[in-house]
């Protein structure tokens, strides 16, 4: 399977909506973070698809990855790494 | 239940009870799968010092092996963040005082989130216990289009691997039937614990991704039910709309549903009062059973209905995976005062119970987050102010509608929006003062949507009512009976005001007379610090003793005593409350501190005070 990156690295937070990227790594500015976000499931080589945003601010985003939906903070989402992907549909 | 009972509990035990942990993480079924394999018999348990509440169970395995299984709070990973994920940890590390450590861990796992939290098994290895994983809720990972080759997972992970789908029977005999052979082993200490894994998270998930690239696959790409539902449900502005709309349905539906069971159980109290009041002779005991325990207990007993219908609500909402949602859509509104989206599940509990509440609010994982939320949960409308609200309301608020709503549903839903609003506004103010400190985040995972387990949810509605009406047994009962006494002797008194009670009620009547509130208010509000809801059972005693005819509704009676300033009065006095002893108590708990429950106390009955005296004044200017 190959894949086309069509964007540099960027973080998650700005991401455009139903666009898929993968997690390159996280910014390591804050440990406690990067260990919760490991433990509800991102990880390095993971697709991530932002499937909804609030109505305020677009705050706060809803991640699908593999199959789970996980909600969070886009000031939270600055510390996923990511790169866009040509979408396969 | 103290800890002496739990020390007996464990030296009693026989040795030879398999002790199962059920790890896992949120949503995966451990509740499910413990209510279906030990028939929902529960013991919970509380731990000395912090309050700790989990769940123990016993079940017989078909060959007579007994098994004891421990229902532990869902946990992402092994640091602990929050102080119920750290009891789950303590647990299995078997660092929990007065608890033996497990034998084994059953390590469950929603299968069709199979790829996001196989990590979480290979860091549970390294507890150093025997260990096999469940892959839960396997028909709906098919319906998913995930295929998993379990016998390459097993090989792969180094532990057995068991699917199920826990609630079904059928979908149990496979873990029944290891449970038999395993059980031995690990009694017989021939199942050893599996080797330990890699130390660093990191690795740990890329040892996970690479078992999960070899023995998962994904046979179709279909989109889920749970993402065309999310479509409407977490769009930004109907997701927001439907979640007024289902909070607003709810208060309307307490009402609304509740009035013909309500009916009811007045009618058959009145016929009970009616039947004991002719059999007994006239005399002091006809008066205690009458006016006493009937009237009194009856009086609250009336609102079960009510408690019914809000319980069926929050239940719904959170077995069916929607509450995640509402955290989801009310984070940024939770974020303007400071807190974040996860506080709104311990508030949306705390308008059943302040005391549930309180304790949920340990799945927040900031400390000076989960102690603002806790300082504010006494503001949310617990289903024991519901009784005083209905009582007023009742005798006060004309029948009519406004538009296509209840009248006196509106009322009652503006009381309800009251207390959220001035929760706000503490928690505004604490947030910059007391519990001041950097913003947290959100970091929560949405559930599949799940259609609740019917058994489930009817045990869960059961145990709350039991709940309410064995507190009318253990509280309002006694509560009752003592405030008959004190409103019924000395008996040459022939005004309220002579008996005890009222000599009791008249050294704070004054200071509540400047809020408009009369001596009969006075006394209720004494023996309502035990529960809110005894306020009514109180003022039905007070008004029985008083009144030569028993027959006559308390509603009625107070609509033709009480002036509407006073009720009004009576009524913002409740928003606030500052009365539930239990709630202090376990804020008590929860803080390990005397500070915070007096401080709460403090601030409640300062709002109380000046809520109820400005509605009194206001009102009375208005002519009312």
């Amino acid at each position: 399977m190959t894949q086309t990156y069509i964007s540099n690295v960027i973080n998650l937070s700005t991401l455009p909506k139903d666009k898929m990227a993968v997690i390159t790594g996280f910014s390591i500015q804050n440990q406690s973070l990067e260990t919760r976000l490991r433990e509800i499931g991102f990880a390095e080589g993971d697709h991530v698809t932002v499937k909804h945003k609030g109505l305020f601010g677009g705050n706060p985003i809803s991640v699908s990855l593999n199959g789970a939906l996980i909600a969070l903070r886009k000031q939270d989402a600055l510390a996923i790494l990511v790169r866009e992907m040509e979408s396969k549909t | 239940m103290s800890d002496t009972d739990i020390d007996t509990a464990s030296h009693s035990e026989s040795i030879s009870a398999l002790r199962l942990a059920l790890l896992g993480a949120p949503n995966c079924g451990k509740t499910s799968m413990f209510n279906a394999l030990t028939g929902g018999r529960a013991k919970v348990a509380n731990y000395p010092g912090v309050t700790v509440e989990y769940r123990k169970g016993k079940f017989d395995l078909p060959n007579g092996q007994e098994v004891e299984l421990l229902d532990l709070p869902g946990v992402y990973g092994d640091c602990g963040h929050s102080m119920d994920e750290r009891v789950a940890i303590d647990a299995v590390r078997g660092n929990l005082d007065g608890e033996r450590r497990p034998d084994a861990i059953l390590f469950m796992m929603d299968a069709s989130h199979i790829e996001t939290h196989l990590h979480n098994v290979l860091q549970a290895k390294n507890y150093g216990l025997p260990i096999i994983l469940v892959l839960n809720m396997m028909d709906m990972a098919a319906r998913d289009g995930l295929e998993i080759d379990t016998v390459k997972l097993s090989s792969a992970l180094g532990i057995h691997v068991i699917t199920s789908v826990a609630v079904r029977a059928s979908g149990r005999a496979h873990l029944l039937e290891y449970l038999q052979k395993w059980s031995k082993q690990v009694l017989s200490g021939t199942a050893k614990p599996p080797m330990g894994e890699a130390e660093t998270l990191k690795d740990i998930q890329a040892k996970a991704r690479l078992i999960t690239g070899q023995s998962v696959s994904r046979i179709a790409q279909a989109e889920t039910l749970t993402n065309r539902i999310d479509k409407i449900v977490l769009h930004p502005v109907i997701g927001l709309l439907l979640l007024f709309t289902i909070l607003f349905v709810m208060f309307q539906a307490v009402y609304a549903w509740s009035a013909p069971a309500i009916d009811a159980i007045e009618g058959g109290f009145a016929v009970i009062a009616n039947g004991v009041g002719t059999l007994l002779p006239d005399g002091w005991i006809k008066s205690l059973v009458t006016d006493g325990v009937i009237t009194g207990v009856g009086a609250v007993l009336v609102f079960l209905p009510q408690i019914i219908i809000l319980f069926a609500f929050i239940l719904l909402l959170e077995a069916s995976g929607y509450m995640a949602r509402a955290a989801f859509l009310v984070d940024t509104l939770m974020a303007k005062i400071g807190l974040n989206g996860r506080a709104f599940i311990p508030l949306l509990s705390s308008f059943a119970c302040a005391i549930p509440g309180v304790m949920a609010a340990r799945t927040i994982e900031n400390e000076r987050d989960r102690l603002t939320t806790i300082l504010i949960s006494p503001l949310m409308t617990c289903s024991a102010r519901w009784p005083v609200y209905f009582l007023i309301i009742g005798a006060f608020i004309p029948d009519g509608r406004v538009g296509i709503f209840n009248q006196k549903g509106l009322v009652a839903f503006g009381l309800v929006m009251a207390g959220v609003l001035v929760a706000m506004i503490m928690a505004t103010i604490f947030k910059r003062t007391l519990t001041r400190g950097e913003a947290t985040g959100l970091l929560i995972e949405l559930p599949s949507y799940k259609m609740p387990v019917l058994k489930d949810y009817l045990r869960g509605l059961w145990d709350r009512g039991m709940i309410f009406i064995n507190r009318a047994g253990r509280i309002i009962l006694p509560a009752s009976v003592i405030i008959w006494f004190l409103a019924s002797y000395p008996a040459r008194a022939t005004t309220i005001a002579a008996t005890y009670a009222g000599k009791v009620g008249s050294l704070i009547e004054p200071v509540l007379k400047p809020i408009g509130f009369n001596l009969e208010i006075a006394i209720s509000l004494i023996p309502a610090m035990a529960a809110r809801e005894v306020a009514v059972s109180s003022l039905a005693t007070i008004y029985a003793v008083k009144e030569a005819n028993i027959d006559q509704q308390l509603g009625s009676l107070i609509s033709s005593q009480w002036s509407l300033p006073t009720a009004l009065a009576f009524l913002a006095w409740f928003v606030f409350a500052p009365q539930c002893l239990s709630t202090f108590a376990i804020i008590r708990k929860e803080t390990n501190s005397w500070k915070w429950p007096f401080f709460a106390f403090g601030y409640l009955f300062v709002l109380a005070y000046a809520a109820a005296g400005l509605t009194y004044h206001i009102a009375r200017a208005f002519g009312l």
